[in-house]
């Protein structure tokens, strides 16, 4: 069983919102809305200030309340890569996962489904990385599976510092961000 | 010293989360009301006063069928995707208190209709034979009518916790994630069933019993708003800042003002002394009581959308 996730290099982001664009365009992001976007964290005291720039979007979290919420069962973990979904036939918008996820990385598509980042699980099944993944310009995005070993994103973990979001609300993301 | 900018503005999310308006705070209230409605009448039923009184106990249960149809029907409103409604009920989501909460509405339905059945109201009598043959029935096994009050009260406390439950499992709203909250629903739905009966019942044995029992569900309900508040404010940062916004936050006029103040103090005051006979039962303090009882759901919804772990 594979378990995707992803490895973003902040260190070379450079918040150019390349794969918020490209997400929009691959999968059609209702106007006025966002899978993905970008965060500016600006820390420390002047003059020490340290910035980190991050793509961020649904985490896919390991322990994914917006799942177990669900009463539909229309958000699921995909048999695909553990990938946390939404089936939109399923889904009766009454907005429990929504105020599960401490990201707020899910939104109200305008004809009433709960819509959220797939990880491009259409191109991934194909073979192909997620759409932001393939456009960023300083290839600072990794895409893939953190149960192999020898996969890029599981040797960049184990070789690099790294920090996931909120780890305190104990969802388990598995977007991790290098730094 | 942290600042953090994000370009994501998605509506309801952003910069403040606010998904549910006036219907979820109804819905839990008008939950809430009926479980209270439902362990009073089916203590009503225990008590055999089906026997003795013209009223209360055999208008309850449609009156609470009709205030859960109003709920249910605020519930549908803020569903975005309505007409998958029905997909709550191809399903048994264990892990979802949504779920929980959907099944057990639709059991409470029947568990109300049969408790119409135990006294049919005079210009209902004759009009529909099955029903008045079962009703004639149960009078024939009083066992039956006693497992029916049973089962009304069991399902009023189920009913009363889940609105309470339902918020508590979300994990991500610091302000909800108390264990006190199903207890603080139960207690308020209990005690806005009884200043309800207190005020449309017209047996003045009702009246006094509810306006005693009333006054210990609203101290109660204090108990355990203290409860409530000194778990959260004895948590982590986030979870004080949640409580703060009740506390000296943005809701705390209202906090303080509708639901402590009006809510809860002052009627308790007023019924205390008309239970002492020192002054008339008057409509003043039940409809205190449902006002502020209203006002805790909306609060509590609205303060809790807003509380977040960032
Ligand atoms: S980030 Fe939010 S929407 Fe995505 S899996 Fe985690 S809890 Fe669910
Ligand atoms: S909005 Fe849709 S996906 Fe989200 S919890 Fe409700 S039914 Fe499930």
């Amino acid at each position: 069983m594979s378990r995707y996730g992803m490895v973003i290099d902040t260190v070379r982001c450079v918040g150019c919102m390349d794969c918020v664009v490209a997400c929009k365009t691959e999968n059609n992001v209702p106007e006025g809305f966002n899978r993905d976007w970008i965060a500016y964290d600006v820390q420390g005291e002047f003059p020490t200030l340290q910035m980190e720039i991050r793509s961020e979007r649904c985490n896919h979290c390991d322990a994914p309340p917006c799942v177990y919420c669900c009463p539909t069962g229309a958000s699921h973990v995909h048999d695909v890569g553990g990938v946390v979904l939404v089936d939109y036939d399923k889904c009766i918008g009454c907005k429990a996962c929504v105020a599960s996820c401490p990201y707020g990385a899910r939104f109200i598509n305008p004809e009433g489904y709960a819509e959220k980042c797939t990880f491009c699980i259409h191109r991934v099944e194909e073979g192909l990385d997620p759409a932001c993944v393939s456009v960023c310009p300083t290839h600072c995005m990794h895409f893939g599976d953190l149960d192999d070993p020898n996969s890029e994103v599981s040797t960049l973990l184990a070789s690099r510092r790294h920090h996931t979001l909120m780890p305190e609300a104990g969802t388990k993301p598995r977007i991790f961000y290098l730094t | 010293m942290q600042e953090l900018t994000i370009t994501r503005h998605n509506e309801m999310i952003d910069p403040l989360l606010h998904i549910w308006g006036w219907e979820i705070p109804v819905y839990l209230f008008l939950g809430g009301l009926v479980a209270g409605i439902m362990i009073i009448s089916g203590y009503f039923v225990l008590q055999h006063r089906y026997r003795h009184t013209v009223f209360t106990t055999f208008y309850l249960p449609y009156i609470a069928l009709a205030l859960l149809s109003g709920g249910m029907f605020a519930l549908f409103l803020d569903l975005e995707h309505k007409i998958y409604f029905w997909r709550l009920y191809t399903t048994f989501e264990w892990t979802s208190p949504m779920s929980w909460g959907s099944w057990i509405l639709l059991i409470i339905y029947p568990a109300l209709w049969v408790n119409t059945l135990i006294r049919i109201p005079e210009p209902f009598k004759g009009k529909i034979p099955l029903f008045d043959r079962l009703s004639a029935l149960l009078h024939q096994h009083p066992v039956l009518i006693r497992n029916i009050g049973v089962l009304n009260m069991v399902l009023g406390v189920a009913l009363g916790m889940y609105t309470g439950v339902l918020l508590s499992s979300f994990g991500a709203r610091p302000l909800w994630n108390s264990a006190m909250l199903w207890a603080l629903f139960l207690v308020s739905g209990l005690s806005a069933a009884a200043a309800f009966v207190h005020l449309i019942t017209t047996d003045v044995y009702e009246r006094e019993m509810l306006a005693k029992a009333d006054n210990a569900f609203l101290t109660l309900e204090l108990f355990v708003f203290g409860g409530f508040i000194t778990g959260l404010l004895t948590s982590t940062k986030v979870h004080i800042d949640a409580v703060r916004l009740l506390l000296d936050g943005p809701y705390a006029p209202v906090f303080w003002v509708f639901v402590i103040g009006l809510g809860i103090l002052v009627p308790l005051a007023i019924q205390l002394f008309a239970v002492n006979h020192k002054i008339r039962h008057t409509a003043i303090a039940p409809i205190l009581v449902l006002l502020g009882g209203l006002t805790l759901r909306f609060v509590i919804v609205y303060a809790g959308q807003y509380s977040t772990w960032a």
